[in-house]
């Protein structure tokens, strides 16, 4: 891209914003009443992280990973941007990682022991899953539009990066580094579109990133010790 | 009183010369929404075919994916584009969906226009195949226009695009930049190769091409289609504040982006602009600035002047 200094977020944009939360409104009632479903399984994934269930907590990520790049990024948001079938292929890269590493290797182990950083990454998922579908409502975009985990990218992501970020070892990077990204990916998206929701993947991404970070520097102090 | 026929003679005045200094503009008669007044039109310099000075764009705004209500939405600004006399449609492979949507009005509507697109692919093997799937998306026999996009492998893609030319698979040929990138290798362009069209950014506020690019397609005969006229609608959003300047009456504008409309089709350089909008009401607000008389150069310094503050 040359002259690359010259182009702003904007000029990345493909459609508009009502284009854009008019395509969550089909999509959502394409597949009512899988929120219901899930929200459930997000909610879940929390409680068996904290059962130190790493099997089973990868297994739904993995599965909801799966659905956001079939069923949201290929046949839905690529409709609008030419860019949803990579999005789709590193959705699914990302269900396919949490497969073999952490439901059938078996290298997600939660910690055991609680403290602030567990309760902090614990608050950002309930946010992500319980929270985010009320986001486009009290946006002003009515509930038609809403934003559930495991459906649409943006908190299954947010989720991931929270209930990561509690895993133990380097395995934690190896999935967290496309989450992650995503987050950027959203958080740019939504600026563009000039949406005061952009906040909610900048911030949450970025604390779930500190928290990961704090636990690689407490896990590097422990295993020095 | 006397003051007021003095006013009075001065517009009249303004408004002839700006007549007499758009000579080479064409008027056809208005078609459609009881327009008695004739449509102003340019010559594609390289045919002499007339253009209705404003055209439709569709970034952006045509890219509404499978959603069959915003679908029919955009079927209709084109039937209302088409009914106030409008020809050229603008689209790109980059657009997302809006070539598909572009055919939906077509076909809905049994519209017939311009049909002007781009090719925009890296691989310059592929533009055929590429150009082939936006004229099946269109659901045209060929289109009438076909340009390279922002300079993007322009070399292969000329060739291609020129060859077409002399088959009589495509009619005109062009290249495209947006907001001023590029323009020394796209004036290169211009001045070697044999184009019909370039299309760029102008506006009041942007007026970067009035210095080399608008008097090298003058004299090179090369038509001139303006993209972003009114900056993605930021230009407007920031003039909505500022109430419509009195001398807007005198070349028949009701509304700034037919002062913005009109500054550009006042370039003598400038074949037309292609506005984009998702609204009938604007559309049609928008072909209403292709009637009446164009801006002299006076009041062209005024609008910039009004616009840029």
């Amino acid at each position: 891209m040359s002259e690359w200094w010259t182009y702003t977020l904007s000029d990345f944009l493909l459609f508009s914003p009502r284009t854009y939360y008019r395509l969550l409104e089909l999509y959502n009632l394409a597949v009512w009443p899988l929120q219901v479903v899930g929200v459930v399984v997000g909610l879940a994934a929390i409680a068996l992280s904290l059962g130190s269930r790493g099997r089973l907590v990868s297994l739904s990520l993995a599965l909801s990973w799966l659905w956001v790049a079939w069923a949201f990024h290929a046949r839905h948001y690529a409709q609008i941007n030419w860019a949803a079938p990579w999005f789709a292929a590193a959705f699914a890269i990302q269900a396919a990682a949490l497969l073999t590493l952490g439901t059938i290797a078996g290298r997600l182990h939660f910690r055991v022991e609680r403290d602030a950083r567990t309760w902090l990454a614990m608050g950002l998922a309930a946010i992500a899953v319980a929270g985010y579908p009320l986001v486009a409502p009290l946006a002003g975009h009515g509930w038609a539009s809403a934003e559930t985990f495991g459906l649409t990218p943006d908190p299954t992501a947010l989720a991931t990066v929270a209930l990561v970020s509690q895993v133990r070892g380097n395995v934690r990077w190896l999935l967290l580094a496309l989450p992650l990204a995503w987050c950027a990916i959203a958080a740019a998206t939504l600026w563009a579109m000039e949406s005061p929701t952009a906040v909610l993947p900048t911030l949450l991404g970025l604390a779930g990133a500190l928290v990961a970070s704090g636990r690689s520097r407490s896990d590097a102090l422990r295993s020095a010790s | 009183m006397a003051s007021e026929n003095k006013a009075m003679r001065h517009a009249r005045r303004r408004i002839l010369h700006a007549a007499a200094a758009s000579a080479t503009l064409g008027l056809l008669p208005g078609i459609g929404y009881g327009q008695a007044r004739p449509l102003l039109t340019r010559p594609i310099p390289s045919s002499g075919e007339p253009l209705p000075v404003v055209g439709l764009g569709s970034w952006i705004t045509f890219n509404v994916g499978n959603d069959p209500v915003a679908r029919d939405a955009c079927a209709n600004v084109m039937r209302a584009f088409v009914g106030a006399g409008g020809r050229m449609i603008d689209s790109s492979p980059m657009y997302g969906s809006s070539q598909d949507v572009i055919g939906h009005g077509l076909r809905k509507h049994a519209l017939r226009v311009f049909s002007a697109d781009k090719v925009w692919i890296s691989s310059g093997e592929r533009g055929r195949e590429q150009i082939e799937q936006s004229r099946a998306r269109w659901q045209v026999p060929r289109f009438d226009l076909l340009q390279v996009h922002n300079l993007l492998a322009w070399q292969p893609h000329l060739a291609t695009l020129l060859a077409m030319k002399a088959s009589g698979a495509i009619r005109y040929v062009g290249i495209t930049t947006s907001e001023g990138r590029r323009h020394r290798e796209f004036e290169q362009v211009m001045r070697s190769h044999p184009i019909d069209f370039v299309q760029v950014t102008y506006n009041p506020l942007d007026r970067e091409v009035e210095e080399r690019i608008l008097p090298i397609a003058r004299d090179h005969r090369i038509a001139v289609i303006v993209n972003r006229p009114f900056r993605e609608g930021a230009l407007l959003r920031a003039l909505a504040r500022e109430p419509l300047p009195p001398w807007a009456a005198e070349i028949g504008c009701t509304s700034w982006a037919q002062v913005v409309l009109k500054f550009i089709a006042s370039h003598p350089a400038v074949t037309c602009a292609i506005p984009a909008t998702t609204s009938v009401a604007h559309v049609v607000e928008n072909m209403a600035a292709a009637h009446g008389p164009l801006p002299d150069e006076t009041l062209r310094k005024r609008i910039v002047a009004a616009v840029d503050r």
